[in-house]
């Protein structure tokens, strides 16, 4: 029988540093909740907003895969491989620190703030050498379809991380559902709702509520109202 | 004034260990102290009773399994996890579940 944990989103972790609003579903920085360590390999789940022209100063990380889904506005990134870019809706930016690497992200706007999800996953082995990606993300083939954004194959739809994990973005209209099957044993999916109302397993979530699903190899995710969701699809065990 | 929690350090990126030794030592009632390789390790853990050893980045698979070997052989009850993200993010967390409790400042 499958099993399940529920994060609404008021029972999320916050905080305000005036420039940035986070709202941290599991604990993180100063947030700290025992019962909200992690979803299997997921570890961080932020849901951000960096005021205009304000952003993260040099800062920087390691043995971690680190995924920003920029949701409006646009983030600007700088780290110590050179690489300088720019991610906006409708891209997927990933990170694998491994030994050691430094960043700064800022909002290229200074006239508006930019929001997006910063989500890290325990790498599946530590200490790789650091790289930096971004894709696009491809159109959905037919309407109300999920559409795979991250994998761990290099040759597979969107980006790759060190993990076996698998995430999909779905957009669908009121009154349409869709079937997702978990990709490997042992992994567990983590359903996060971007806009609208879903319904998955019997339970109804709103907008920036997170479900944890395992022990199961299907389910069902029915829209309620049009919605935007996210689905993360990680090891439970690693 | 009560004792503080002994935190050992180890990782190979001076920068980054230093990053965490800040924020780690921001905590009044924690004592962070870092080094660079297994000897260093070692030779501290002979001098100071620490209650967690932080493994950061840079050490091989093999350098960690050493490094746990000879530090548990010194200090049976150290608690000795790896640590993940380089900053902040997860730094907090990682001590407390460590330690068994939240006793931020």
């Amino acid at each position: 029988m499958a099993q399940t944990v529920l994060h609404t989103a008021a029972s999320r972790g916050g905080a305000d540093h005036g420039w940035l609003k986070s709202y941290h579903t599991f604990s993180f920085s100063s947030y700290f909740n025992p019962e909200r360590i992690q979803f299997g390999a997921l570890r961080v789940l932020n849901d951000d907003s960096v005021d205009g022209g304000m952003g993260f100063g040099e800062h920087p990380h390691d043995n971690m895969e680190i995924i920003s889904l920029p949701l409006d506005g646009a983030l600007q990134h700088k780290d110590s491989m050179g690489n300088i870019a720019t991610i906006e809706p409708g891209e997927i930016q990933a990170m694998s620190a491994g030994t050691g690497i430094y960043h700064t992200e800022y909002n290229k706007d200074k006239s508006k703030p930019v929001k997006f999800l910063q989500i890290w996953v325990f790498p599946n082995k530590r200490n790789v050498d650091p790289r930096y990606d971004q894709k696009k993300i491809d159109a959905p083939g037919q309407p109300n379809q999920l559409v795979q954004i991250l994998s761990p194959n290099q040759d597979d739809a969107g980006i790759w991380i060190h993990q076996d994990a698998w995430f999909n973005l779905g957009k669908l209209d009121e009154n349409t559902a869709v079937e997702y099957s978990i990709h490997k044993k042992g992994n567990g999916a983590y359903i996060f709702v971007l806009e609208g109302k879903v319904t998955v397993n019997g339970q109804e979530l709103d907008r920036r509520d997170g479900y944890g699903i395992w022990d199961t190899e299907n389910f069902i995710i029915q829209a309620n109202t049009n919605t935007e969701f996210l689905i993360m699809d990680v090891p439970m065990e690693f | 004034m009560a004792k503080k929690t002994e935190i050992l350090v180890i990782g190979t990126n001076e920068q980054i260990r230093e990053t965490v030794l800040r924020l780690l030592n921001t905590n009044p009632t924690w004592q962070a102290t870092g080094v660079g390789t297994n000897e260093e390790a070692v030779a501290k853990c002979k001098e100071t009773i620490y209650e967690v050893l932080l493994i950061g980045a840079g050490l091989t698979d093999e350098l960690e399994t050493q490094l746990t070997a000879k530090i548990k052989a010194i200090q049976p009850s150290i608690q000795i996890i790896p640590h993940y993200g380089g900053g902040s993010g997860l730094l907090f967390a990682e001590i407390y579940l460590a330690l068994g409790t939240n006793n931020e400042a």
